[in-house]
């Protein structure tokens, strides 16, 4: 029998099942299906904060978003079209989140009377009609997979273990991916262990064999490869390109690279990612905590390495006093704050924007700072690079400020070559330029960047520190207008930079919009999708998005000047509207939602057509 | 690999062509701790001291963190960063760890050091990051004017602590070794000579040395070692640590007690034979931490000298180890090969 092939432009797919249940995987394997494809995607994972919440709960439900496209796309999507829910408690925690008449794929072995009590189910929501509104696709995935694995010398447990296989493959056979990626992950995985590789790949073919034959399932689906631009794609989460910036701008500025760093969720993965790349001589030093973190990177850099540190929220605030020790005494370093919901613990998995102000000003003294803010997932490797050419061209530490969100979603990246990427190196003072005296804080009349003098260079012996200095000599000084000056000196390089980096860039198509939408960092895929959906409904609005949060670029004030209305989405109570209202006295309209979950397409675009009613 | 390890101490600092005096050493800056500070004389004895080691001036470097004593690298004609409260050791790891071309020193208080960063103080020793840890103790905090400090004695009466304080002090030299520290020394502002070759032995030794200076601040704790300096009575104090020698002074020795610890006896009534001789290069750290010991209650006898000094692998040459490993095993990084590696498709 053949069954039908309808065409779709996009799908979301979540899977959902315990913690141990392998939903990660599954997923995972599901995007590179995807990619290799050739769709335009988005994935995000959601986990539960404990390694292992107790089996069948609802704290225990781990689950993976993919959404997937013909045409490029901005998020991983607001409500899934299809939930794989592996257990009761999995179909429980999503069903809220999805719409009226989306698939339901739910493993029927697991729901068993205990597992629907656990999660307080009186009856089986499969035998009543309490999903009705839904499309309930009921398949014993379990027995299933334990029937297939029939013939391997593996006891029952390890057969059902496979279950999430059989699962994708009933997936990937739903929507036409191909599988050939899938088989040669297993065997290289399970490379140690052939027979377990086998398995998983019996139960994989075993899934994609059951969809062709039950009646369970009479369409399949296709959705087309997206016309991106030519090039070698790879999918990437933040994280991960977050390091590999780092390596990069340690390349490009031919400095080795120093992290120091303690593990914090959700920014672990980046020391991880890091210490995996020694071949590039980078140090990897897990610290005692937070302050050591950022104290050895401080160090590593007055020796002239690109010191980093990687943290969360929590880490941040801990390294504040170091943080403002290299504000003055005027030395590059990063200091990445992959922000969580708190306060403090808050909710270490889930994401928001909450730590900007204290980016900006979370230090004792006037100690500005740059502030940079990636926009996605892939952005994350372009910000990095940026962060490193500001601290190393300015001699200032750098915030990165990344998120829950973007360090765990994933998206396919166009993949530069080192040709392409900037050129950030500096050089280091090599003698004093002024008579025999070596003055550290004289400044580049350009940058107003001092000196880069490393220990090790004859003639340059120097002392610095936390004390204020003289301007010039760098000798300890307690004079007033000394002191002054140098604060308006440190403030005025930071401020320069705006001159150095790019102007915010206005999208309005028809250039007659009067309502500005502007976001800053991870929250540009939600904000540009609603924009897309009030355009394609003939609406109008006009998108800008931040990216160097401080300085501004040179020309926001005029943009945000030049638009009856500015709305400003945030995943915080308005931090950002409250340093423009500030600075340019525009009476911004804030939108907050602090749920350490992204913003939806559908809930901003609201917000906007609400706006551009009220014009 | 295995020739690295075997020490890298002061072997990678490159050696000065010139021949050095302490004048080589003084910075133009004006000293400013109080007249008759213990801090002149460990700085005099540290300016002429260094020019010994040979080392090039510019590949010295002196971290501190906040204190009257942290004041020091201004004063020291070298690198110098003066950080902030308590947190030399790290800074001075990164940067020990990436430039081992370095002889980078720590000073500090013990409010810097066993107060506020006493976490990064622990977790340096047990590294064994190539770093000389000079801890100035006056057993109070100076620079905020006089409080108690976590070696102050119990009862300390300060302006914080009226009716007196009540935490049990740290022995700085029983916290070191319980550390896992591999060289940990005590020495005094008073005695140049001593002080002088117990540097030379941390400066030479691979990974971190801790050196506890007993430092008088005649401002807030006037007289805190004047019986280790009073004529009459120093001598029978001092029980001198010398490796290979017995454990005496004037008229005490250290003999091992019958309990299976150490004890101190008179020194007239004990046979040489049964007094204990010194071995700091012994693994087993027990008898160095029952050395350490002997010290109290405080001044009956005190150890000085260098109680451990044991060869182990510093942090910092396994760190450049690794790296040099990983190049030899996969060859050096390249950045459009580690892009592309993993799962790749190409469009159009
Ligand atoms: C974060 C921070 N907390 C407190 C201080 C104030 N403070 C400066 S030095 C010091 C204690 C110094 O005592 P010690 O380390 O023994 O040095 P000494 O002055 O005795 O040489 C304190 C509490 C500070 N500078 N920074
Ligand atoms: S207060 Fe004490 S330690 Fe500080 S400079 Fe004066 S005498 Fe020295
Ligand atoms: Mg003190």
């Amino acid at each position: 029998m053949t069954k039908q092939v309808q065409q779709l432009d996009r799908v979301i797919i979540r899977f959902a099942g315990d913690s141990g249940d392998g939903m990660q995987l599954t997923g995972d394997r599901f995007t590179a299906g995807t990619a290799e494809f050739g769709n335009d995607l988005s994935t995000l994972p959601n986990f539960p904060a404990e390694i292992r919440a107790p089996a069948g709960t609802l704290p225990g439900v781990s689950s993976f978003q993919l959404h997937f496209a013909d045409h490029d796309i901005l998020t991983p999507g607001d409500a899934p079209n299809v939930l794989v829910a592996m257990n009761p408690a999995a179909l429980k925690a999503n069903l809220g989140d999805l719409p009226r008449g989306a698939d339901i794929i739910a493993n029927t072995d697991e729901f068993t009377k205990r597992n629907l009590q656990k999660v307080g189910y009186d009856a089986n929501p499969l035998e009543d009609d309490s999903l009705a509104e839904w499309r309930v696709h009921p398949v014993p995935l379990t027995s299933l997979t334990v029937k297939a694995l029939e013939g391997f010398d593996l006891s029952k447990k390890d057969a059902e273990r496979s279950k999430n296989m059989f699962a994708l493959g009933l997936l990937s056979w739903l929507y036409h991916r191909p599988t050939e990626a899938t088989i040669s992950f297993l065997e290289t995985k399970f490379a140690k262990k052939p027979d377990i590789a086998k398995a998983n790949i019996a139960a994989f073919t075993a899934g994609w064999n059951y969809g062709e034959t039950t009646e369970s399932f009479s369409v399949s689906y296709e959705v087309k490869p997206a016309p991106l631009p030519a090039g070698v794609y790879r999918n990437i989460s933040g994280n991960q390109a977050l390091a590999y910036g780092l390596i990069a701008a340690s390349v490009q500025a031919k400095l080795p690279l120093f992290l120091g760093s303690y593990p914090i969720t959700p920014a672990s993965d980046i020391l991880h990612e890091l210490s995996k790349h020694k071949r590039f001589g980078i140090r990897t030093f897990q610290a005692e905590d937070e302050i050591a973190g950022v104290g050895a990177a401080l160090g590593a850099s007055f020796g002239g390495a690109l010191g980093v540190t990687t943290t969360s929220g929590p880490g941040v605030a801990l390294k504040a006093e170091t943080v403002g020790l290299a504000v003055t005494t005027e030395l590059p370093l990063i200091v990445v704050d992959v922000q969580r919901a708190g306060p403090s613990t808050g909710m270490p998995t889930k994401t928001e924007q909450t730590d900007l102000l204290m980016a900006m000003y979370g230090r004792n003294g006037e100690s500005p700072l740059p502030v940079v803010a990636p926009m996605s997932p892939s952005d994350c490797f372009d910000a990095a690079i940026e962060a490193a050419r500001l601290a190393v061209k300015y001699r200032t530490p750098v915030m990165l400020l990344s998120d829950g969100y973007l360090a765990n979603g994933s998206e396919p990246w166009k993949v530069p070559s080192a040709a392409e990427l900037p050129d950030i190196s500096t050089a280091f003072a090599t003698a004093p330029d002024e008579g025999e005296t070596f003055l550290p804080f004289k400044r580049d009349p350009e940058t107003l960047a001092r000196p880069w003098a490393i220990p090790g260079t004859a003639g340059l012996e120097h002392r610095i520190g936390g004390i204020e200095k003289a301007d010039g000599t760098g000798n300890i000084s307690y004079d007033p207008d000394n002191h002054d000056r140098m604060v308006r000196l440190r403030q005025a390089k930071i401020d320069g930079i705006a001159k150095d980096i790019p102007a915010l860039e206005i999208d309005d198509p028809d250039g007659d919009a009067r309502v500005l939408v502007l976001g800053w960092g991870s929250t540009y895929g939600p904000i540009a999708a609603a924009v897309r959906r009030i355009r394609k409904a003939g609406g109008k609005v006009a998108q800008a998005h931040l990216r160097h949060l401080n300085p501004l670029p040179a020309n926001t004030g005029e943009v945000l000047k030049s638009y009856d209305k500015v709305l400003l989405p945030e995943i915080n109570l308005g931090q950002l509207a409250l340093l423009l209202r500030a600075r340019f006295l525009v009476d911004i309209i804030s939108y907050n939602r602090v749920r350490g979950l992204p913003f939806k397409a559908e809930e901003l675009a609201g917000v906007i057509q609400d706006v551009i009613d009220s014009e | 690999m295995s020739e690295l390890l075997n020490g890298r101490g002061l072997s990678l600092v490159p050696k000065s062509d010139a021949k050095q005096g302490m004048k080589d050493y003084k910075s133009d800056q004006e000293v400013r701790w109080c007249p008759g500070c213990g801090d002149y004389a460990i700085l005099a004895a540290v300016q002429s001291f260094v020019p010994e080691l040979g080392l090039k001036r510019e590949n010295m470097v002196f971290v501190s963190g906040i204190g009257c004593s942290s004041r020091f690298p201004y004063y020291m004609n070298t690198y110098g960063f003066h950080s902030i409260h308590g947190r030399a050791p790290a800074i001075a790891t990164g940067l020990a760890a990436s430039r081992p071309d370095l002889s980078v020193w720590v000073i500090t208080g013990d409010g810097d050091s066993l107060s506020i960063g006493g976490n990064h103080l622990i977790h340096a020793l047990r590294r064994n990051v190539n770093l000389n840890i000079l801890l100035f103790n006056n057993r109070i905090y100076g620079l905020t004017k006089g409080q108690y400090s976590p070696t102050s004695e119990v009862g300390k009466i300060t302006k914080s602590t009226p009716m007196g304080s009540l935490d049990k002090p740290f022995n700085p030299i029983s916290l070191a070794i319980g550390a896992e520290a591999s060289f940990v020394a005590r020495t005094i502002d008073s005695d140049r000579k001593h002080l002088q070759s117990v540097l030379r032995e941390a400066a030479e030794h691979n990974g971190t040395s801790l050196v506890e200076i007993y430092q008088n601040c005649n401002i807030f704790n006037d007289g805190a070692f004047d019986q280790l300096k009073d004529p009459e009575q120093r001598d029978d104090i001092t029980l001198r640590l010398e490796h290979g020698r017995p454990i005496v002074s004037a008229s005490k020795a250290v003999r091992r007690a019958a309990d299976g610890g150490i004890e101190v006896v008179d020194r007239a009534s004990v046979a040489e034979e049964e007094i204990l001789v010194h071995d700091a290069h012994r693994a087993d750290p027990s008898l160095a931490f029952a050395l350490s010991r002997l010290d109290e209650p405080a001044f009956e006898h005190v150890p000085i000298g260098i109680f451990r000094s044991v060869g182990r692998p510093s942090y910092d040459e396994q760190m450049a180890a690794q790296l040099e490993e990983a190049v030899a095993q996969r060859g050096p990084g390249d950045l459009d090969n580690l892009l592309l590696a993993g799962d790749t498709w190409r469009i159009g």
